[in-house]
């Protein structure tokens, strides 16, 4: 058995009283795409958040590459987000102010590159999303689905380990949304990255690997990692 | 065969019953706009003693195959469970035989929401595998898998929807 990239165990988070992650497990390998399913409101998100070391959770271990996220330094964990983690959401939450090009390249220009620079590196990801035509658009002057698109070049630009897709298509009517997910998943094989895909549609899961699926923030995992 | 289980796991139910009780239980639960032909039971439990699934547990006076009260047998239960352990294989408009399974999992007091997600294991694996082939293929082809797609997603939802509904539904069965 290859050895996990990500690993998460006995996750639990309480928010008010009521526990959100109840006891959840998640392992995902180098180059792998895991659907993470189920109803609203079970705790996807939260698993999503845990596993990104956005939010720690109450109790459990997450490692990524062996290491355990509540070891490091806050310093230490928001440079491993920098480096190693893309982010998609559901709605891109691009920045307005800034053209596409420059969205894309700001998580580039925080790892230190230079402007000039950061924009020429993200050209290509633009491209390779089919959204190279919209570069000095803002994103109040694109669609909905090219908007994805950007987030998703964004998310790939730093050449992350795991890409964390929270909802990616949900948003959007199905033309785009599978759009999204070919692109999304293509470049993920390409560049070996692992994809944590949040989403509760069976249509989109269908682009994982495999699936687990998430019930009152526990975690089932209804076929071996193959 | 769907209507052979079926008989037997509502045979594994209410223990020994004459092949009409056995109608009448199939009619109310199963059969509401297809009502079973009292031929179809009997050559279905006549299959199913010869097979070894039933045993005759008692003939009442006048003879005729009515006549017979029938038991499950020990390879009877095993096949009801095997039936219900085993998921379909995922096609559109399932529905029925996945309700029969899903009640009949919560009359005999077994697993349904193992069930349920072993069907819905079943259901991804081969959304999966389409999502593959249209990935590759040409638009006549795509087409043809996301139709498919399509309606394996309305069976998931239904899936995901009776699991949430379980312990409703097990009150019901068993009121
Ligand atoms: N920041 C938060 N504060 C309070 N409650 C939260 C917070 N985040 C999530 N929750 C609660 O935790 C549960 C799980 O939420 P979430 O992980 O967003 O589910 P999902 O993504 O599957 O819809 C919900 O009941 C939600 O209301
Ligand atoms: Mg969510």
């Amino acid at each position: 058995m290859t050895t996990s990239l990500l690993t998460a165990t006995g996750l639990r988070k309480i928010y008010s009283g009521t526990p959100a992650l109840d006891g959840a497990d998640f392992a995902i390998r180098a180059g792998e795409t895991v659907a993470v399913m189920g109803p609203s409101g079970s705790g996807k998100s939260t698993l999503l958040h845990c596993l990104a070391g956005i939010v720690p959770p109450d109790e459990g271990t997450i490692t990524y590459e062996g290491r355990e996220l509540s070891a490091m330094s806050d310093g230490e964990r928001s440079a491993l987000r920098r480096s190693r983690f893309g982010f998609v959401f559901q709605f891109g939450q691009l920045v307005p102010e800034l053209t596409c090009v420059e969205n894309v390249a700001l998580p580039l220009r925080l790892t230190g590159l230079g402007r000039r620079e950061a924009e020429r590196a993200a050209r290509p990801w633009l491209e390779r999303l089919e959204v190279d035509d919209v570069a000095h658009h803002r994103p109040g002057e694109i669609s909905g689905g090219q908007g994805q698109r950007v987030a998703v070049a964004r998310a790939l630009a730093t050449t992350p380990r795991v890409i964390f897709a929270d909802e990616p298509t949900g948003a959007l009517d199905s033309l785009n949304g599978e759009r999204v997910m070919e692109l999304l998943t293509a470049a993920a094989r390409e560049t070996s990255a692992a994809v944590v895909l949040v989403t509760h549609e069976a249509r989109v899961a269908a682009y994982a690997d495999r699936e687990i699926v998430v019930r009152d923030g526990r975690t089932r995992s209804l076929e071996p990692a193959s | 065969m769907t209507i052979g289980h079926t008989l037997l796991g509502l045979l594994e139910e209410a223990g020994p019953r004459h092949g009409y009780d056995l109608k009448r239980a199939f009619d109310q639960r199963f059969g509401h706009d297809r009502p079973l032909h009292y031929g179809q039971v009997y050559s279905t439990m006549s299959r199913l003693l010869k097979n070894g699934l039933v045993e005759v547990d008692g003939i009442e006076a006048g003879g005729g195959p009515e006549r017979k009260r029938y038991a499950i047998t020990d390879a009877g239960i095993t096949d009801v469970a095997g039936w219900l352990t085993t998921p379909e294989k995922p096609e559109p408009y399932l529905s029925s035989t996945l309700y029969t399974k899903v009640v009949l999992a919560l009359l005999t007091g077994r697993d349904a929401a193992e069930l349920l997600d072993t069907q819905r294991a079943e259901h991804l694996r081969l959304m999966r595998e389409l999502t593959k082939r249209k990935r590759s293929g040409e638009l006549a082809d795509q087409l043809i898998c996301d139709h498919a797609l399509f309606h394996l997603e309305a069976d998931l939802r239904w899936l995901e929807l009776t699991t949430a509904r379980l312990d409703k539904l097990a009150a019901e069965v068993r009121a």
